[in-house]
C-alpha cells in the first residue's frame, strides 16, 4: 500500500473554507432550531434577564445613587446587558459538556465535516441568542425608562461590543465545558466564576461604594472596562472622556482572551472524548 | 460493483497489532483483524474488553499507541479525512438530537455531506421508508420509542452511504422486540453488501448476525471463527441439568467428573451444573443419568444440548460473558452467572490470532 501514501482526494484551500462555513451554518441552524423548540431553554434565557432588569430597576434601582444622567436605570442598562451576555455563554458550555457525555460530538467527529464546525457553529448559534436576548433587555429598558441619549451609531456600537463581550466569554466557556465534561460540574463551576466576574465590577453598583479590596478587583476587572465604555457609547456627554481609556483596555482584553482560550478550546475539542 | 484500483481484493478492514492504553489501562495489547469486503465481523465480549476502543481506532476518534489499522484502503491515522468520507458509525448512545422531527435529523446530516438539497430530501425520505419511520418522520424523536431512536440513529448513519459500518452495541438497552426489529434492519444491511463491524456483549447477536466471530478480553483477541467453529472448539456437546438442593451440588458435580471433557461448571445461585459431553453425547448422557443416581443427587430438565456461544465464552475465559458488566442497566439480569469466576480455568488462554 505503499502508493497510497498520498491522500486520495485533496481539497483545495478554497473548497475547504466554503464547506467550513456550509458546516458552520447546518450546524448552527440545528442549535437553533434546538433553542426554539425547548420552552424552558427559551424562558430561561428570555424571562430571566428580563426578571433581573425589573428587580435591579425596581427594588435595588432606589438605594443605589449614581452619578449618571437620567438616574440608575441609565446606569444599569449596559451592566445588565453585558452580564446578560456573560451569562448566555452557561448555554455554551451546559450544552457542549451534554454533546460530549451523550457521544453527539463523537458522531460528528467520525463524519467528514470540517473539523472546526462544531464549534463554530456553536458559537454562532449563541451568539445568535445572545444578540435576541440584548435586544429584549433594550426592549425592557425602553419600558422602564431608559434612552439611548447619544445617538443611534454609539448605540450599535454599545450592542456590538457587549456582542464581542459575550463571545469571548463564550471560549472560555465552551473550554471549560470540554475540558469537564460534565453538565452539573460545568453549571456549578461557571456559577463559581461567571458571579464574581459580573457582580464585582461597574456592572450594577459604582465601585466606590465597594470595599476597597474589592475595589482593587472591580477596577481591574475586564468586566468593569467593558461595561464602562458600553455606558459611555449609550450615554455620551459627560461619560466621553472615559470611553477611550476604557475601550482600549477593553480590546486588549478581549483579544488576550480569544488569544488564549479559543486554541484551548479547539484543543480541549479535539481531545474531547 | 467497480472497484478502485485493485482496492478490492483487500479486506475491508485490516487491523495488525492494535494498542492502546489509557494510563495504566492496556485497552488494546495487539489485536489482529481482518473483515472481508460485505461481511459481518461480530466483535464479542465483556464491558471493559475494549471493543469500543477498537472501535473509535478504526474510526478515526482516538489515535492508537501502536499497530496499524486500514478501512477501506486507507489507514486511519495518515488518511483519516478519506476514512471519514468511507464509513458510518452507529453508537449505543442514539446520537440524534431529539428535539428535532426524524427528517430534520437526517436532512441536517445530509447537509453535513454535502448533498445537495433535493438529494438530502430525497435521501431522507428514502431512509425514513426504509426504516419504517415514515409514519413518524414529522415527529420529534423525543416522541420515538427505543427502538425507532436507534434505527433513526442507524439511518442517521447511513446518509453519506457508507462502504463500511460500525455498529457499536446496536441493541444495548433495547427490549426484546425492539432488538428483533434491529436484527432485521442490521440482516437487510448486510444483504445489501454492506461491511459491517458489529460490536456486541450478547452471545446470541453475534450468533445471529455475523458471518465471522472475535472474542475479546482484556484486550486480546482469544478466539476467531465462525459460530460453529467456536462452538467445536469446546468439543461436542453440552449435559446440563439444574439441582434444585443447593446442598447437593457437590455430589453432582463429584459424579459427573468423570464423564465427557473437561471439569463440570457449576453455578451455585441457580443450581445449573453442565458440563461437555465430549464425542459421543449419548453415550456421556447415559453414564451421567447413572452416576447421578447412584449419588442420589434429584435433578431437574437433564438434557443434551448444542452449546452455545455462552459455553464458549466460559470455556475460553473462565468467565461468563455478562459478568463484568459493571455499569447496569438491567439488561444481562437474565442471563447472569455468578460464584463461578476461577472455578473453571479452562486452560484456552492461548491468543489466537484472529488475521487469515
Amino acid at each position: 500500500m505503499t502508493a497510497m501514501t498520498q491522500p486520495a482526494w485533496a481539497p483545495g484551500l478554497g473548497a475547504r473554507i466554503r464547506w467550513g462555513v456550509s458546516d458552520t451554518l447546518t450546524l448552527t441552524r440545528r442549535s437553533l432550531l434546538v433553542w426554539l423548540r425547548t420552552p424552558a431553554y427559551l424562558v430561561f434565557t428570555v424571562i430571566q434577564p428580563v426578571m433581573f432588569v425589573l428587580l435591579f430597576r425596581f427594588v435595588f434601582g432606589g438605594a443605589i445613587p449614581v452619578a449618571v444622567q437620567g438616574g440608575y436605570t441609565e446606569f444599569l442598562l449596559p451592566g445588565i446587558i453585558a452580564q446578560t451576555a456573560a451569562f448566555a455563554t452557561f448555554g455554551t458550555a451546559i450544552v457542549l459538556a451534554q454533546e460530549l457525555k451523550k457521544g453527539v460530538i463523537d458522531r460528528l467527529k467520525s463524519m467528514p465535516i470540517a473539523r472546526s464546525a462544531v464549534l463554530t457553529g456553536r458559537l454562532t448559534a449563541d451568539t445568535g441568542r445572545m444578540l435576541v436576548t440584548i435586544l429584549i433587555i433594550v426592549g425592557v429598558g425602553y419600558a422602564v425608562g431608559f434612552r439611548f441619549l447619544n445617538g443611534f451609531g454609539p448605540a450599535l456600537a454599545m450592542v456590538v461590543l457587549a456582542t464581542v463581550f459575550g463571545v469571548a466569554i463564550a471560549c472560555i466557556a465552551a473550554f471549560t465545558g470540554l475540558a469537564i465534561g460534565d453538565e452539573e460540574s460545568v453549571q456549578a463551576f461557571g456559577l463559581i466564576w461567571l458571579f464574581p466576574l459580573t457582580f464585582v465590577s461597574s456592572a450594577f453598583v459604582p465601585i466606590a461604594t465597594m470595599p476597597g479590596w474589592l475595589q482593587a478587583f472591580a477596577n481591574h476587572n475586564p468586566v468593569t472596562f467593558v461595561v464602562n465604555a458600553m455606558r459611555a457609547m449609550a450615554i455620551g456627554g459627560p461619560l466621553e472622556p472615559t470611553l477611550w481609556p476604557n475601550l482600549w483596555r477593553s480590546v486588549i482584553w478581549l483579544a488576550g482572551i480569544f488569544v488564549v482560550f479559543l486554541p484551548l478550546a479547539v484543543r480541549a475539542y479535539k481531545r474531547a472524548s | 460493483m467497480s472497484q478502485v484500483n485493485g482496492v478490492g481484493e483487500q479486506p475491508a478492514i485490516l487491523v495488525e497489532g492494535l494498542t492502546k492504553s489509557f494510563g495504566e489501562v492496556h485497552a488494546l495489547r495487539g489485536i489482529d483483524l481482518s473483515v472481508p469486503r460485505g461481511t459481518v465481523l461480530g466483535v464479542l465480549g465483556p464491558n471493559g474488553a475494549g471493543k469500543t476502543t477498537a472501535v473509535r481506532i478504526l474510526t478515526t476518534l482516538l489515535l492508537p499507541d501502536g499497530g496499524r489499522a486500514v478501512v477501506e484502503g486507507h489507514d486511519v491515522v495518515r488518511e483519516a479525512a478519506a476514512v471519514r468520507r468511507s464509513i458510518g458509525l452507529a453508537g449505543q448512545s442514539a446520537a440524534i438530537q431529539e428535539e428535532l422531527t426524524g427528517r430534520e435529523n437526517l436532512q441536517i446530516i445530509g447537509r453535513l455531506y454535502h448533498l445537495s438539497r433535493p438529494e438530502t430530501r430525497s435521501r431522507a425520505a428514502e431512509l425514513l421508508e426504509q426504516f419504517g419511520l415514515s409514519d413518524a418522520a414529522d415527529r420529534t424523536a423525543k416522541t420515538y420509542s427505543g427502538g425507532m431512536q436507534r434505527r433513526l440513529d442507524l439511518a442517521a448513519s447511513l446518509v453519506g452511504r457508507p462502504h463500511v459500518l460500525f455498529l457499536d452495541e446496536p441493541t444495548t438497552g433495547l427490549d426484546p422486540r425492539a432488538r428483533l426489529g434491529m436484527w432485521d434492519v442490521i440482516r437487510s444491511l448486510a444483504a445489501g453488501g454492506t461491511t459491517l463491524l458489529l460490536t456486541t456483549q450478547y452471545l446470541d447477536e453475534a450468533d445471529e448476525l455475523a458471518d465471522e466471530i472475535v472474542v475479546i478480553d482484556h484486550g486480546l483477541v482469544i478466539a476467531a471463527g465462525t459460530s460453529e467453529e467456536l462452538k467445536n472448539r469446546i468439543g461436542g456437546d453440552v449435559i446440563e441439568f439444574t439441582v434444585p438442593d443447593r446442598s447437593q451440588i457437590a455430589d453432582a458435580v463429584k459424579a459427573i467428573a468423570p464423564i465427557g471433557e473437561g471439569e463440570p461448571h457449576a453455578d451455585l445461585e441457580t443450581g445449573v451444573v453442565s458440563v461437555g459431553a465430549g464425542g459421543n453425547g449419548s453415550d456421556a448422557l447415559i453414564e451421567a443419568v447413572r452416576g447421578l443416581d447412584a449419588a442420589g443427587v434429584v435433578t431437574r430438565g437433564l438434557a443434551l444440548r448444542r452449546p452455545s456461544l455462552d459455553d464458549v465464552f466460559m470455556a475460553l475465559t473462565g468467565h461468563a460473558a455478562e459478568e463484568e458488566l459493571v455499569k447496569g442497566d438491567g439488561e444481562a439480569g437474565g442471563g447472569r452467572r455468578r460464584g463461578s469466576r476461577g472455578r473453571r480455568r479452562a486452560g484456552d488462554e492461548e491468543t489466537v490470532r484472529a488475521a487469515s
